[in-house]
């Protein structure tokens, strides 16, 4: 009994990285949000599979601002990863600006995914397809929003001195949200603008 | 000590013994005994292909399983009450003890489940196509609430279409597509075939057959709205002969029959009733409501709800809304002379 | 102010925990109380996280459910007794059964063993509290607030109508105009809310807060039943938020999901819908299973046979269970081929089941039953749980599913799952648990009344529903013809369920009587092994005076088990006490890793919910300023919680405190 006992040790206190319940929780919460966007292409993929439509009903789309917007979202992913990278190495204005690189980065996909929705000529009432790109790219784009908020949290919080190498747990956390959001994209891309170059 | 752990361990087996029996026998005897035999019953009578098979897996099953339910319930009942030697109380037994219990019980568990496994998807092959290919087809549309009924044919003079009451040839395999022009409806007459559902956008298929002449009974199974419960058809098999001429009678268009009463119904019927009802061979051309140019030849009206007695098709016309309230039929306000007079017409249209 | 001064030193970053002993009405203990106590009065009441108190109030909020459930199916009852009978008008019946279904799957069942595991889970893992207490109590207001939705329609006449499972194209706009099934689309969303954050505390509750030395092999049974729940849950619910909110969307905004004319598919509702649905079928029974393989074994005075084969099949008939979603599809047309492969799965499913029977048969045959009022209700589980198992294993048989589809077969075979293996485990549960919760006895006498009328009306009214299926009776008819055969079946299944209505009544007279009048317990009244028995009736709202150190599985057991196994120290351990905190472990060996700081009671929960759940009302009534603003305050609740707190040492401590905390 006394080998579970090691009572002299010295255990960290309060909310440290991955050993918060917060960072568990998150991985939690992917969990059942990954499956939420699970759900959400697999009805696109069902509805498609039994449409007699035209599908996409205005042809191929368009890759070239996707495609960018893709990989802009990728340096966002580069850019928080090395801001939480930073934090741990005490960097603390590195990881402030690449925190900011990430927001204006996070803003800047959100813009252009906005041109891209009014350039459609159609919309989420006009056909099946209309409803289903809107729906899908709209939950994401409703977590990129929720995710920029996040990430402009904890520039304010970095900005207030409240984190540094030995308490960073929400940028830990609020990071891998990010990720996730980010990862959700490169499905949601795949779905709807490169599979159909393959039917 | 001995005894009277015995006399409870019997008492209370033949407490629960007698609740079993009393709770299956008392209500199949007595369902039984009332009238006969229960029309939209499956398991005690069947009388086609498609739904015979599927009688027999039920009874083997509910055989089995009542078995099966029987000893475990013997097993729980000595496990409770069983003897126990008088060993110190205060010693608590090890969890590893036991365990046989579950590799023998699973064991065989699992060895009845594949069985029954097997022997179910091996009747679902048997039911899924009839032996022979089906000599006739026809599609059957759900509305709420009510059951359209079109006859094809390859010469399309001969199609025709009728309302909540299908005749099949006997011994023959029929082929039936279903359709709904609104809500999810289930096509399901127990007797012949089990149920399938009509989906908007979807064509379903299913194949009925009765080998037995008489009428059999069906009923919508998926719930479709207010009236779900009255939506009800009913299958007559007849030898080939009987429905040749039935289907020859269903293609004609409405006798012109000419009275003064007649008359007076036939206006009142183009007036008040073309809007949902077709006659064929009249101007009412209505769609939304079952096709009534032989409904004379029925033998139940309103889907079901009431025999197609004269009376009946009075108070239908002029009470729809308290006989199936939420109905699309409205209750017509009509005077003496206007219900005699629609009377005497529906009875022309044999 | 004291307070704050003396909880600096928490603020350290790291630091040996105190080891100790701290007896009841000794200075430590005094100042545990004072660290925990909830404030009296009505702030306390809105501001609580103790998971005790919102474990009773979820316990207290489900039974209420329970009982209005129950009244709406007395009424169908009293309609159906006879034939042709006119006591309600359709529509009235289809709300009847629509609020029914809704009442009992979704503000009963699950919240109901939500309430059990709130309440029990920390005190069984040797914790102070949930791992996110505050997410606790939200996870509470959320399933308030959503049963309180779905039912705000229901007095203007305008509850939902479509059935439980509310089938488009039925439920869409074309069909059913009315708010009702905006109600229900937007109230499944926001109790979804409720079930997907409370699954989540329970998962990182299990994996981080158990005591030292309580391995993952040494949890009670009990907690893996809620905990696979929790992990489908996690998985399942946004199935069924998605698409009762694609619903919401067509019939508000014009979507084209479920609509035929544009190419919307009625079927993409039954996928969506089921593959949330069979799923949630076992998160409202494998938690009350746990009760039976938790508390049975204490009335046999003897461990349950078969821990890992039980915690492995309940795993198992969960991993099956989100492949048999089509077995509630047998009859839409599809192919044979994939209904084989579903079938031969819904079989299948049965093994692990099979796995628990034996089980439990075996720990009451080898050991020494008490008959007590809960082992009787344990002991009946059993009974019912094999009858709805096998009545089960008809259905999953495709060809004869294809006749007992939608007939009351299926309404017997759904009543012996869900009352033989929920409400009988749950009211056994609370005659278990009662004199922890209340520290009070339940009247033995009342008690053994209670079960033989619950089971003997349970079963004269529900068996007879397998025969009215038998003989084609379908579900969801509000009147039947005479001549259908099925009078009689009626009229016994009618007076069947009254006598099981008395039975509750009789129970729920017994909780009044009790509470008031019961004999008082002391800590472990039924001689019980796990450590919710080790404090005292009630627990004190810090739980534990000491984290316990955990050796085996059965901790008050030790002494007498008959096989050697470890001792567990329960009276000396980690104090604790610079602030609310618990230990955090490791998620397998148990081993301590982190001291966390738990946050105090916190208005932040019940605004939140507050304001999210007014904000669905104002979607739901169309205010789009109001909603905006309700949103609003939402992200600024939101953003309040999270904000980093010195006192949880989410953020670095300033230097100042830190120079303070090492002076003082």
């Amino acid at each position: 009994m006394a080998e579970a006992m090691q009572t002299d040790q010295a255990l960290p206190v309060g909310s440290k990285g991955k050993l918060s319940s917060g960072w568990w929780g998150m991985l939690a919460l992917i969990a059942t949000e990954a499956s939420l966007f699970g759900y959400l292409l697999f009805a696109y993929f069902y509805l498609a599979s039994q449409t007699e439509q035209h599908w996409p009903p205005d042809g191929l789309p368009n890759l070239l601002v996707p495609c960018l917007n893709t990989l802009i979202l990728l340096a966002s992913s580069i850019s928080i990863w090395a801001s939480e990278r930073c934090i741990k190495r005490n960097r603390l204005r590195w990881s402030f600006a690449l925190m900011a690189i990430t927001f204006a980065l996070g803003v800047r996909f959100v813009v252009i995914q906005l041109n891209e929705w009014s350039k459609k000529t159609y919309d989420m009432t006009t056909n099946l397809y209309g409803s289903l790109y809107f729906t899908i790219t709209g939950f994401h784009l409703l977590h990129v929003i929720v995710g920029l908020i996040i990430v402009m949290m904890l520039l304010l919080w970095i900005a207030l001195g409240y984190f540094d190498d030995r308490r960073h747990a929400a940028i830990t956390i609020g990071g891998l949200y990010w990720q996730f959001v980010n990862a959700v994209w490169l499905f949601e891309f795949t779905s709807l603008y490169l599979l159909p170059y393959l039917y | 000590m001995k005894d009277s752990a015995f006399r409870f361990c019997n008492r209370a087996a033949v407490k629960c013994a007698f609740i079993l029996i009393a709770l299956t026998a008392a209500p199949v005897s007595a369902a039984l005994a009332e009238n006969g035999i229960a029309p939209l019953n499956y398991f005690l009578h069947s009388y086609g292909p498609a739904s015979t098979p599927a009688m027999y897996l039920g009874w083997v099953l509910v055989a089995l399983l009542l078995i099966i339910l029987a000893v475990i319930t013997l097993l729980l009942i000595r496990a409770v009450f069983r003897k126990r030697s008088s060993e110190e109380t205060l010693i608590i037994k090890g969890e590893a003890q036991g365990m046989r219990w579950i590799y023998i019980g699973t064991a065989i568990s699992t060895g009845i489940l594949f069985s029954l496994a097997i022997y179910s998807l091996v009747t679902l092959n048997i039911i899924a196509r009839p032996a022979q290919p089906p000599a006739l087809t026809l599609t059957v549309t759900g509305y709420d609430w009510w059951w359209k009924v079109e006859y094809e044919d390859d010469d399309p003079a001969r199609r025709f279409v009728t309302a909540n009451e299908i005749h099949i040839p006997v011994g023959q395999a029929v082929l039936v597509k279903l359709k709904s022009a609104d809500v999810i409806h289930a096509f399901w007459a127990p007797a012949l075939a089990g149920k399938t559902q009509m989906i908007p956008g979807l064509i379903n298929q299913k194949w009925l057959q009765a080998d037995t002449e008489g009428v059999y009974r069906g009923q919508c199974t998926q719930y479709c709205g207010v009236q779900h419960a009255h939506m009800g058809l009913e299958i007559v098999a007849q030898n080939t002969a009987d429905f040749r001429k039935w289907q020859d009678a269903q293609r004609k268009t409405a006798a012109m029959v000419s009275a003064f009463d007649v008359d007076a119904g036939r206006n009142l019927f183009l007036d008040r009733c073309a809007g949902c009802h077709t006659i064929r061979g009249t101007g009412a051309v209505g769609a939304h409501a079952p096709d009534l140019t032989h409904l004379k030849s029925r033998r139940l009206i309103a889907a079901g709800r009431l025999t197609n007695t004269p009376e009946h098709l009075a108070e239908w016309i002029t009470h729809a809304q308290e006989l199936k309230p939420g109905a699309r039929m409205p209750s017509m306000a009509l005077t003496a002379a206007e219900i005699s007079g629609l009377s005497a017409f529906l009875s022309t249209l044999n | 102010m004291s307070n704050a001064s003396q909880s600096t030193p928490g603020l350290n970053l790291t630091r040996v925990p105190d080891v100790g002993s701290a007896p009841i009405g000794s200075a430590a203990e005094i100042r545990l109380a004072q660290l925990w106590e909830t404030a009296p009065g009505w702030r306390g009441w809105l501001s609580t996280v103790d998971h005790k108190e919102i474990g009773i109030r979820y316990l207290v909020t489900a039974f209420i459910f329970l009982l209005m459930g129950g009244t709406e199916a007395l009424i169908m009852r009293l309609q159906l007794a006879r034939p042709d009978q006119t006591l309600l008008t359709p529509e009235q019946y289809s709300q009847l059964f629509t609020m029914h279904g809704i009442t009992m799957i979704f503000l009963y069942s699950a919240p109901m063993l939500s309430g059990f595991s709130n309440y029990l889970w920390p005190l069984m893992l040797g914790s102070r509290d949930m791992a996110f207490p505050r997410l606790n109590a939200i996870s509470y207001w959320f399933f308030l607030f959503a049963g309180i939705f779905l039912y705000a329609s229901f007095p203007l006449g305008q509850a939902p109508n479509a059935g439980w499972f509310d089938y488009v194209p039925f439920a869409g706009l074309d069909y059913n105009t009315g708010p009702n099934i905006d109600v229900y689309a937007l109230g499944m969303v926001l109790l979804g809310i409720s079930t997907t954050v409370g699954s989540i505390n329970f998962i990182v509750t299990l994996f981080r807060t158990r005591a030292p030395g309580m391995s993952i092999n040494r949890v009670p049974i009990i907690v893996w039943g809620t905990f696979t729940a929790s992990v489908a849950n996690v998985f399942a619910i946004p199935s069924v938020s998605l698409v009762f909110f694609l619903l919401w969307l067509d019939r508000q905004t014009g979507t084209h999901f479920f609509d035929v004319v544009n190419g919307g598919k009625p079927m993409l509702w039954q996928h969506l819908f089921w593959m949330f649905g069979h799923p949630w079928v076992y998160a409202v029974v494998l938690p009350a299973m746990g009760i039976v393989s938790e508390a049975l074994p204490t009335f046999c005075r003897r461990p349950l046979v078969g821990y890992s084969a039980v915690a492995l099949s309940t795993m198992a008939t969960m991993l099956l269970g989100f492949g048999v979603w089509i077995h509630h599809m047998f009859a839409t047309g599809l192919p044979a081929l994939a209904l084989s492969f579903f079938g031969a799965a819904s079989m299948v499913i049965s093994i692990p089941s099979a796995v628990a029977v034996f089980a439990w048969i075996a720990t009451i045959w080898l050991g020494r039953p008490v008959f007590k009022t809960p082992f009787l209700y344990f002991a009946g589980f059993v009974f019912l749980f094999v009858v709805g198992g096998l009545s089960g294993v008809m259905t999953a048989a495709v060809p004869l599913d294809f006749q007992l589809n939608e007939t009351y077969f299926v309404v017997a075979h759904l009543h012996y799952v869900l009352i033989g293996i929920n409400v009988f485990p749950v009211v056994g549960g609370i005659y278990y648990w009662f004199p922890k919760f209340f520290g009070r006895m339940m009247n033995e006498t009342l008690g053994k009344w209670s079960f033989w009328v619950m089971f003997i009306g349970f079963n004269l009214g529900f068996f007879p529903m397998h025969l009215s299926g038998l003989l084609g009776m379908p579900r969801r008819i509000y009147t039947y013809a005479p001549n259908m055969g099925w009078n009689t079946v009626n009229m016994i299944t009618t007076l069947g369920s009254f006598i099981f209505a008395a039975g509750i009544l009789i129970f729920l007279a017994n909780v009044f009587i009790s509470l008031k009048r019961g004999a008082i317990a002391h800590s472990n009244p039924w001689d019980a092994p796990t450590l919710e028995w080790a404090i005292p009736s009630p627990p004190p709202a810090y739980n534990f005076t000491v984290i316990p150190f955990v050796a085996s599985r059965h901790p008050l057991w030790e002494d007498r088990l008959d096989e050697g196994s470890g001792r567990s120290i329960l009276d000396k351990g980690y104090l604790l006490m610079e602030g609310r905190e618990t230990i955090g472990t490791t998620p397998l060996d148990a081993k301590p890793d982190i001291i966390l700081k738990m946050p105090g009671d916190s208005y932040a929960p019940f605004l939140l919910a507050l304001s999210t759940s007014l904000a669905f009302a104002g979607l739901l009534l169309h205010w789009r300023d109001f909603t905006a603003l309700m949103s609003l305050a939402c992200t600024l609740s939101l953003t309040a919680w999270m904000w980093p707190s010195k006192a949880l040492v989410q953020c670095v401590p300033d230097i100042n405190q830190d120079k303070g905390a090492a002076h003082g």
